[in-house]
């Protein structure tokens, strides 16, 4: 019996707490939703199930366990819309392939225009969507009103909506039953998830990896897989490594549990807000990081004050709702606000970071091409243009330029 | 002993409490009338009348009742329907009772409703010397050190009156009743005019450096005004020194059925028996871990209540408080503990069981009959507001509590039961010293004070918490009665079941457990949760295991008071330009423009925008039209080194650009795409006054400074925005000069004399100074006329006058964008997107190769050069009366249409043309100007529009036009 009694009770075992051996054939650092989903498609997909997960705090204990769990693919850009719709699918068959109920709930995501500049770009956006097969609709605010009543649609407001991108596959899930469910698979087939343990640096023999350096001892591995969002750098700077990443905390916050009453998920760009209701009833909502960098895992209240003010003045029902936490993660967000996936110039040396604000709804597929990426060496075709050599040759995917759509 | 409506309440005599006895006032809970005093909650005045029972449980409907006395209540939860929208969740325990208050008692759900809350949320925004936060003894004393120090004192506390757990109890202090010292410090602090007190005033958030956040409730209790403006307040406080007197919280018990209504806090029983002279129940067991429960049990004692018995799980508690309870009539069972409850709708009595040294029962058993429990489990400082921000906690075995590590942690200096210190001595010395500490830290050197004499008070003896009391019968994995966290329904048996799933950490059980969820945010539940993990992990104590993070707010207050009054109308102030009153009055459609409310279009009649925007580009085209571009972001850039930023930041030259001249300028990011565009005029030798797109000019200040600040300190560069100390009208069109020349009657507006992009200052008829430019944005011949803000209206009532035989059409954004559009002019931010660079628009004209400027290298990097990326072009339906859709995409006409499909391009802008007598538009198509005349398809709504690529310039590509007609 679970306190929840909507959520049922899971299988006895998630996982074991296993002494880590002195090597494996791969080893992920950070035990987040996508170094989960890595071990899982390593295992999954390429056979190989001598991994250790290695993570400083407990499992899944970073923005993995506080992000708002918005789950989209109508991305602008090809690159984009094939990676994220990639994991859309993915997750659209992940409950029944993990056996776990993780409340995947396909309630769709509204992105709201609130200027004339805006709904091209959201038009532009739902046509790019069409012709690469991600189902988007343009809606009128009075058919937004049907889909949201509670959104305030009249044009009285101080920025109208004048219409909205509609992704009715898109939705939420709820993330810590992602990670579990995961890494119950992965345990099953054999994953060591070392927790509190931080990775401090590598073992290098000249310019390939050989293992990680742990504040408790060294783990000697085959490849290793940095999946370490926010603390990224801290690790890859030991090799002398630059990667463009800036380390930027952001905040989340929920209410209390309420009756049910919001029935999407509704993100706004302009007066930036995204909202939603999680399955046990606390409103979750969220916006854009605080301009500072750092890793302290807490925000700044101006940035809570902004967020809840757009949110009261698009949804005036929430007025009385109160504010019941307030949290922060570390993102790492690359100049492009697109993740990087693949090899570095140290062999054996694999990253997947980069992902901001918006990884979580990649988790499933960020898994599925970083396991391509380590297990073969080479990147998956949907991950081919992530490397990092497009901040030397300038190809950038600048999907926060071009779409200008957060999360 | 009671009076009669109110069964439960003490004669004045017995206790006098804290409430108003002439007044008699009523709340009504579930539609029943409950009566009460000024002074009362809503919990003491259902306790009052002889009611526990409150909602029953969230997942488990269980009976429950009222529990505390504070803002760690788990059941008494309510939805409040009285005032202007109703509030959910709002505790009993919390709640001041006022006339008209209406509940309805809640299980851990509340709902929103429809009805809009029109109540003023405000901020204010001060400093102080010192903050202390608490107005308990501790807190008191700090407030009276730190001011009489001469420190600006901010004392802050979250009930209606100073005092604290002083209210809740009997303490004397200078050898008169507590309550004495009390009233005087408040006088004090009252009439010292550095001192601001704050009640009813809730600190909910510690921020970096020393950065409070204080929900004030300004309504909803009797004394506020009847119906105030503002109904609560959001204090930001920035302190030189916080000193926080938080207090602490009472752990409840964990053992079977220890959630039946009849079960409370030990606090909460001496709160309701002093505060609100309400006995809760008639016959009462205590069961507690440590002292501070004998005072409950001496005050249930001395107001006519039984106490069947004092339930110790320590062997040896203090002699002095077994003798003080037996003196009184009761007596102490030591090294025991309750292990079930009897009754239904309240607890009817409980079952005790002998306790031994390693928390397993021994055989010894008793009954007592009861109506009431008062269960005390020790105390958890609450460190709360400590944590939030950054500070570290340590278990301290000694309190049995976790307690700020270290002297003060971060800056906040933290004071007695926050810290672990019960005995109200210990309280004021630390007070006083820290107060005197934080004012002289804060500039303000003194002395702590003397601490007074207290009476009745001692060190207390250590006590001996117990996590979990064994079951009876049950093994701790299937104590599923035994609740952690009533609120969110969660037992042992759920903390066993994490444990069994392989999780180790407390975060995982709290997440899987959903314990410590709910409102109270772990103050009660959350140690309790850690103590049964540390038991069943056989961790060597709670402060191997750990706690969860705390976070802000301290307690959950309403969305609408972090809006404050950054809601409706004021939610982003509206920037309307000088002329605005004259657009409104000529019937102009709007559109926000950034903060800028611009006109969009001037319908006449029932035109719509399509017919008013063609009847308004031909203006410009064949007579002469007007447009406020007062909206445009202007920079004035000044400084020796002025001409050397300017080249760096714009892609083309601008150091040798003459004074007296314009010039059209680009900027992109470091990453070679285009930032921003617009024409900058070089005022003198040092001085350039630069223009921005309108939506840009905040950004692109920014951008400056960035540069300037953390880059290029070292050049002698000052920018101003003086976007509103202009005003300034585009006058458009072949008849432009003989408007501009009535306008400026000293001025030679001839082509020869006045050039195009050179600049002139003048003086307007009506004698307004004015600055006067040769710019187009349209191809037409066009003049730009700057003045003075102020003169804004008269500037257009003149240029109306002035071309008022010419029927001189004003224009909206929209025939802007036609016009530039039938020339090929982009718009930063429509046909681009922060992926395009100036090369890509065709502009090659505008970036410089002789000197370095931002994105230089990066134009040059692989990706940039490639042939193919998407560049300007126009794009022309091949039916003339079709228009594309801005957004659509374009494909290859032969191209298969399962996706992916991929994609050429796509249409940035697209209009109806009057000139061109057709539709058109301008796109970003993949290697495009290589394919001028070809054709591709725009796949809309179902079907295709055909278009032909074309040159992006549709209008006069010889640029005839832009000097105007021959003079004759
Ligand atoms: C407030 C907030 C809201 C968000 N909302 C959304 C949303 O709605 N939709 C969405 O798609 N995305 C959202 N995101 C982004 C999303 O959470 C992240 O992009 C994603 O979780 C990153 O991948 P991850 O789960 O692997 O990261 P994490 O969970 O952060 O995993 C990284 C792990 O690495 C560990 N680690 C780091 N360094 C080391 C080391 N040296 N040794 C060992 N372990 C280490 C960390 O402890 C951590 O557990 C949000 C993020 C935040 C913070």
């Amino acid at each position: 019996m679970v306190a929840d009694g909507n959520t049922p009770a899971p299988p006895e075992r998630l996982w074991r707490n296993p002494e880590p051996k002195r090597n494996y054939d791969v080893v992920i650092v950070g035990a987040g939703g996508h170094g989960l989903a890595t071990a899982y498609y390593l295992a999954r997909n390429h056979g190989i199930t001598d991994i250790a997960v290695v993570e400083r705090g407990w499992l899944a204990g970073g923005n993995m366990a506080r992000n708002t769990t918005i789950i989209r693919s109508n991305y602008l850009l090809d690159a984009s819309a094939a990676l994220y719709d990639h994991a859309l699918r993915l997750w659209e068959e992940l409950p029944e392939e993990l056996e776990y109920e993780f409340h995947f709930s396909q309630r769709g995501v509204l992105n709201l225009a609130h200027t004339e500049q805006e709904v091209r770009d959201a038009r532009r956006r739902a046509f790019a969507n069409e012709l690469n097969g991600v189902d988007a609709e343009w809606l009128t605010p009075d058919e937004i009103a049907e889909v949201c009543p509670i959104l305030d649609t009249s044009p009285n407001l101080r920025y109208p909506v004048l219409g909205a991108t509609y992704q009715r596959r898109a939705g939420i899930a709820k993330h810590d039953l992602v990670a579990w469910g995961l890494a119950r698979k992965c345990d099953e087939m054999g994953v060591d998830f070392i927790q509190n343990r931080e990775v401090t640096g590598f073992l290098t023999d000249e310019d390939r990896v050989v293992g990680v350096r742990t504040d408790k001892g060294d783990i000697g591995a085959g490849r290793v897989g940095l999946a370490a969002a926010g603390r990224t750098t801290l690790l890859t700077d030991t090799l002398g490594l630059r990667l463009p990443l800036q380390s930027h905390p952001l905040q989340a916050m929920a209410t209390e549990i309420l009756e049910p009453v919001h029935p999407c998920v509704v993100m706004s760009n302009h007066v930036h807000v995204y909202t939603s209701q999680a399955h046990k009833g606390e409103l979750v909502l969220g916006a854009g990081i605080d301009t500072h960098n750092g890793y302290a895992q807490r925000g700044s209240v101006h940035v809570v004050e902004n967020q809840l003010a757009a949110a009261v003045e698009l949804f005036p029902v929430f007025a009385r709702a109160h504010l019941l936490r307030t949290w922060a993660g570390t993102v790492d967000v690359t100049p492009d606000a697109s993740p990087i996936i693949g090899p570095t110039p140290y062999e054996n040396l694999f990253v997947n970071c980069g992902w901001g604000t918006g990884g979580f709804k990649a988790t499933p597929g960020a898994g599925w091409v970083f396991a391509h990426t380590i297990a073969t060496g080479a990147p998956h075709p949907l991950n081919e243009p992530y490397g990092m050599e497009r901040f030397t040759t300038g190809a950038l995917i600048d999907e926060h330029g071009a779409a200008a759509v957060a999360h | 002993m009671m009076s009669s409506s109110n069964p439960n309440r003490l004669n004045a005599s017995v206790r006098p409490g804290r409430i108003d006895r002439t007044r008699t006032i009523h709340a009504t809970v579930d539609g029943r009338a409950v009566p009460g005093r000024p002074g009362d909650t809503l919990a003491s005045a259902m306790l009052a009348g002889g009611d526990i029972e409150v909602g029953p449980s969230i997942q488990r409907g269980r009976p429950r009742g009222v529990f505390s006395a504070d803002c760690t209540e788990p059941n008494a939860l309510v939805q409040r329907l009285d005032g202007d929208c109703p509030e959910p969740m709002l505790p009993a325990t919390e709640i001041e009772l006022q006339d008209g208050l209406r509940v309805e008692t809640l299980s851990g759900v509340g709902w929103l409703s429809e009805q809009r809350d029109t109540a003023g949320y405000d901020k204010k925004f001060v400093h102080s010397d010192v903050v202390v936060v608490g107005a308990g003894p501790a807190g008191i004393a700090a407030s009276l050190a730190a001011a009489r120090g001469g420190a600006r004192v901010m004392l802050v506390d979250q009930h209606r009156e100073l005092g604290g757990m002083l209210l809740d109890g009997q303490a004397h202090i200078a050898g008169h009743p507590a309550t004495e010292w009390i009233g005087r410090a408040a006088r004090e602090l009252a009439e010292n005019e550095q001192v601001r007190v704050l009640t009813r005033a809730t600190a909910l958030g510690c921020y970096d450096h020393n950065y409070l956040l204080i929900a004030e409730r300004r309504a909803d209790h009797p004394d506020a005004p009847p119906s105030p403006t503002i109904r609560q307040r959001l204090w930001h406080v920035r302190a030189k020194q916080v000193v926080l007197a938080t207090g602490a919280h009472e752990r409840p018990l964990v053992f079977a059925d220890n959630d039946r209504p009849g079960v409370m806090l030990a606090s909460a029983v001496r709160s309701y028996l002093n505060r609100h002279a309400v006995l809760p129940g008639r016959e009462a067991v205590v069961f507690t871990t440590s002292d501070s429960a004998y005072s409950t049990a001496l005050d249930l004692l001395g107001t006519g209540a039984r106490v069947p018995a004092i339930v110790d799980t320590r062997p040896e508690p203090p002699t002095r408080l077994v003798e003080q309870v037996r003196a009184a009539g009761a007596h102490v069972v030591t090294s025991a503990a309750v292990v079930a409850t009897g009754g239904e709708h309240r607890v009817s009595g409980v079952r005790v069981r002998g306790i031994d040294g390693n928390g397993s029962l021994t055989e010894w058993s008793a009954e007592f009959p009861c109506d009431l429990l008062a269960v005390c489990g020790g105390w958890n400082p609450a460190v709360q507001l400590f944590a939030q921000s950054g500070g570290a906690v340590r278990w301290d075995p000694v309190v049995a509590g976790f307690v700020p590590s270290g002297a003060g942690g971060r800056s906040a200096r933290v004071v007695g039961a926050a810290r672990g210190t019960y005995d109200l001595a210990g309280c004021l010395a630390q007070g006083f010293a820290s107060g005197a500490e934080a004012a002289t830290l804060s500039g303000f050197r003194t002395a702590p004070p003397p601490v007074p004499q207290v009476d009745g008070d001692r060190q207390a003896s250590r006590p001996r918490p117990v996590w979990l009391v064994p079951d009876e019968s049950r093994s701790p994995e299937e104590c599923t009665e035994h609740f952690v966290d009533q609120q969110r329904d969660a037992t042992v048996a759920d903390i066993h079941h994490a444990l069994g799933t392989g999780m180790r950490s407390v975060q995982h059980v709290k997440r899987y457990t959903t314990i410590s969820t709910g409102l109270e945010q772990g103050k009660s539940s959350g140690v309790n949760a850690v103590g049964v993990l540390a038991d069943a992990l056989s961790a060597g104590s709670p402060g191997e295991v750990g706690t969860t993070t705390f976070r802000p707010p301290y307690t959950p207050v309403p969305l609408a008071l972090f809006a404050g009054r950054t809601t409706g109308r004021l939610y982003d102030p509206v920037r309307t330009t000088p002329m605005h009153r004259q657009h409104v009055e000529a019937g102009a459609v709007f559109e926000d423009v950034g903060q800028w409310k611009r006109p969009r279009y001037y319908p006449r009649g029932n035109e719509d925008m399509h017919a008013a925007v063609l009847r308004e580009c031909s203006a410009a085209r064949t007579g002469v039209a007007v447009q406020d571009v007062s909206t445009l972001g202007r920079i004035e850039i000044v400084g020796s080194d002025a001409p050397e930023f300017l080249d760096r930041i714009y892609t083309n030259g601008f150091a040798k650009l003459a004074v007296g001249k314009a010039r059209y300028g680009m900027m992109c990011g470091a990453d070679g795409m285009v930032l921003d565009d617009g024409v900058s005029m070089r005022l003198a030798e040092d001085r350039y006054l630069m223009s921005t797109t309108t939506g840009g000019a905040a950004k692109v200040l920014d951008w400056l400074e960035e540069w300037l600040q953390t880059e290029w300190p070292e050049l002698d560069v000052y920018c101003t925005s003086v976007t509103e100390q202009w005003a300034a009208v585009a006058v458009v069109g072949p008849d432009s000069r003989t408007v501009v020349g009535r306008l400026a009657p000293d001025l030679d507006v001839s082509a020869e004399s006045f050039g195009f992009m050179r600049f002139h200052e003048t003086v307007l008829v009506g004698g307004i100074p004015a600055r006067i430019s040769r710019v187009s944005f349209s191809g037409e011949l066009a003049f730009e006329v700057n003045v003075a803000r102020w003169y804004g209206q008269a500037l257009w009532e003149a240029t109306m006058t002035a071309g008022s035989d010419l029927d001189i059409t004003p224009y909206g954004t929209e025939a802007m964008h036609v016009l530039r559009a039938e020339k090929g002019f982009v718009i930063v931010g429509q046909d681009t997107d922060g992926t395009v660079t100036p090369v890509d628009l065709g502009m090659d004209w505008a970036v410089s190769k002789h000197k370095d400027f931002i994105g230089k290298r990066s134009l040059s990097r692989p990706d940039l050069v490639r042939q193919d990326r998407v560049q300007l072009v126009g794009l022309l339906p091949t039916d003339t009366t079709t228009l594309l859709p801005e957004g659509a995409h374009l494909v290859e006409p032969d191209v298969s249409r399962r996706p992916p499909v991929p994609m050429a391009g796509h249409v940035t802008s697209s209009y109806h043309s009057a000139a061109l007598e057709r539709t058109f538009a301008l796109g970003l198509i993949s290697g495009g100007r290589q394919r001028i005349g070809e054709v591709l398809c725009a796949p809309v709504g179902g079907r295709d529009v055909e278009v032909e690529i074309t040159s992006p310039v549709f209008y006069d590509p010889e640029g005839a036009r832009r000097d105007g007609p021959e003079q004759g």
